[in-house]
């Protein structure tokens, strides 16, 4: 299925006003080169054999679509979980670094750079350069590197360089600026891997496709589990937005389906310590296209608060963007306490321990009314283990 | 016509611009350096108005950038300051930055802001081409501000040739393609590049920035071009030895060579 709709990308780069590729010089040969090829590519029977080989032998797609029984009976609802934790490194992540890693090989790059967060992305890029042989290096916040350790570790036994973003407020937003920095240095043989649908376009639209394969599963497996053809409700998280994406995409189109982005509300989204960046963010640039961002009057970029280091992230995709203000998917957003009461009734309820994460999309369930006759799917973009801590800590495990 | 046009036509080559961060060192230290570089002999000035996310810039701009937010600088506080920058500086002075300060301010009350203060030109690096030429083209010419254009040694011919029609002050060619107070690469290809602007013939001048730190890059580079552009270097002054006018004269006289 393809993105020529009303909500994908138009030939500018756009989605309604947001998006475009607002880069200086200096990056404009490395997007251009991304924005001829990357459709010819991607879209070439070759290039999705290879693609689709990975994804089923080697992060072990398709993902299991799972009725939580417990959790469905707790709400009075049909509940049904898409397993994206059960991914390989944990994440729905590696989705995306493996079709862009195919895509670098295809353009003849030697060298692969991204930056992470949490680490997840991070991971799941060292992995797929691990697995074809490519130099890596993982720009990440000095401050996300301490509170991120194993995953630190992780990346360096995967053969990957870590480096540290000491600049700014040494977390996510820097670290992507490093990374941007870095490939405005080596603009020849490098790929620059970003890890959300965010960046200047193609990218918003290129990992959005990488991350499509999560709703094209969720189609085919719930009319095989229960007959019907679209679920009443799909829910994910959102931080830049590609696991809600991947989750949301082959049902735009399919206007009955309601679409719900969950944003990091953090300590609350008064408080001035949140994440819920369509509540509190304004038309703006960061990292190359116009988006929401969370802003001073000045201009200048705030950095959010979650008590997910996935979902702090001071802006969000360009194509949710759009599709917040057409109305096709509504945004709502949930407290750090609410998230990881969510994280632990689902431990409880179906023994799945989810990452911070997903507990938000979780924890909005609270929050519904049901008559018991819908199907609500939930993406389960990640597995807490990398999270333990936050919860040990929380609840005082 | 404005005071670029003017400067291009009254003094064709060698020319030294310099780059600067607003409110940097102190946050009132933004006139007085203009005044400073002026008198010490700078042709032209580019004042840096901070954005927290310079992606761009190396470590010496980030750091200046970071400061002078520190200090208390926004675009306001800057058209505030250079209300009475006509009144001390004559040379031509272009204001250089991200554009999501710009969207902010709101890109007709920056221009207006602009003229009012005797601005000439702009340098917005992220400023799409295509999104200048079919919106804000004729808002600039209006204001009689320059559009400056960033070309790089990986820029193709074909688009080099479209900046060139698009501009009218000067092109801005970068050394090489890098961030911000990188050492320039004196290689065989980075002459060649030099070699091929300049056999371009384009309709605009040519000024050469990134990796120009002192006598030797700033005569290396202004034998290819009409003059060279400074801002790391001056930068790191300024973070070293403050801002003193002194300071500032003796680092304009070693990159000119006069005394």
């Amino acid at each position: 299925m393809k993105t020529e709709n009303k909500y994908g990308v138009d030939e500018r780069g756009f989605y309604g006003r947001f998006g475009g590729a607002y880069i200086p010089e200096m990056l404009y040969p490395n997007i251009e080169e991304l924005r001829e090829n990357y459709l010819r590519i991607i879209e070439t029977p070759e290039f999705r054999k290879e693609f689709e080989g990975l994804l089923a032998d080697y992060v072990g797609r398709p993902t299991p679509l799972y009725l939580a029984q417990r959790l469905s009976e707790h709400y009075g609802t049909t509940i049904y979980l898409k397993r994206e934790d059960l991914n390989h490194t944990g994440a729905h992540k590696i989705n995306n670094t493996i079709g862009q890693l195919l895509l670098a090989e295809k353009l003849g790059k030697k060298r692969i750079i991204a930056e992470t967060g949490a680490g997840q992305h991070g991971v799941a890029t060292a992995t797929v350069c691990a697995l074809r042989g490519l130099e890596c290096v993982v720009y990440m916040g000095e401050v996300d590197m301490q509170r991120q350790a194993p995953n630190v570790a992780r990346m360096k036994m995967l053969g990957a360089t870590v480096v540290p973003a000491t600049c700014g407020s040494k977390t996510l937003k820097d670290a992507t600026n490093e990374a941007l920095r870095d490939w405005i240095n080596n603009p020849v043989d490098t790929h620059y891997i970003i890890g959300s649908v965010v960046g200047p376009h193609p990218y918003p639209d290129m990992v959005a496709r990488f991350q499509s394969v999560i709703s094209r599963e969720i189609r085919r497996q719930l009319l095989e589990k229960s007959g019907k053809e679209v679920p009443d409700q799909v829910i994910a998280c959102v931080g830049g937005g590609s696991n809600a994406m991947g989750a949301f995409y082959h049902f735009l189109d399919d206007e009955s389906v309601k679409l719900i982005g969950v944003e990091a509300g953090g300590e609350g989204v008064d408080t001035g310590r949140s994440a819920a960046t369509t509540v509190l963010g304004k038309d703006g640039i960061i990292h190359g296209s116009r988006s929401l961002l969370m802003q001073t009057d000045d201009g200048q970029i705030i950095e959010p608060h979650s008590v997910s280091a996935g979902l702090d992230y001071p802006g969000i995709g360009p194509q949710h963007a759009h599709l917040h203000e057409t109305g096709r998917v509504q945004f709502v957003n949930i407290t750090d306490q609410e998230a990881m009461e969510a994280g632990l009734l689902l431990s409880k309820l179906e023994g799945i321990i989810p990452a911070i994460e997903s507990s938000h999309a979780l924890a909005w369930l609270k929050k519904m009314e049901f008559t018991g006759r819908e199907s609500i799917v939930i993406s389960l973009s990640g597995r807490g283990d990398k999270d333990l801590q936050t919860y040990i800590d929380f609840f005082r495990l | 016509m404005n005071r670029i046009n003017e400067l291009f036509k009254k003094k064709p080559g060698k020319l030294l611009s310099i780059y600067f961060t607003a409110g940097y060192p102190g946050l009132e230290d933004t006139i007085p350096v203009a005044r400073a570089l002026q008198e010490a002999g700078a042709d032209m000035l580019e004042i840096g108005f901070p954005f927290s996310d310079p992606l761009a810039d190396g470590p010496v701009i980030q750091h200046s950038s970071e400061v002078a937010l520190k200090n208390g600088m926004s675009l306001r506080k800057l058209f505030s300051q250079l209300k009475e920058l006509r009144e001390h500086v004559r040379i031509p002075v272009l204001l250089m930055g991200y554009l999501n300060p710009v969207f902010q301010y709101g890109m007709e009350n920056f221009c207006a802001s602009c003229a009012e203060c005797g601005i000439d030109g702009l340098i917005l690096p992220d400023l799409p081409m295509t999104e200048f030429e079919t919106q804000y083209q004729d808002l600039f010419r209006r204001h009689n501000l320059s559009n400056i254009f960033l070309v790089t040694p990986e820029s193709r011919e074909e688009r080099i040739r479209r900046i060139d029609q698009l501009s009218d002050g000067f092109i801005y060619a970068l050394s090489s393609s890098s961030t911000t107070g990188k050492q320039m690469d004196s290689t065989l290809q980075t002459e060649k590049y030099f070699e091929k602007l300049q056999s371009m013939n384009l309709r605009n001048p040519l000024m050469i920035g990134f990796g120009v730190n002192d006598r030797e890059s700033f005569q290396k580079v202004v034998s290819y071009a009409h003059g060279a552009i400074i801002g790391s270097a001056f930068i790191r002054l300024l973070d070293k030895e403050g801002a003193r006018p002194e300071v500032i004269r003796r680092f304009i006289h070693s990159i000119l060579g006069s005394n």
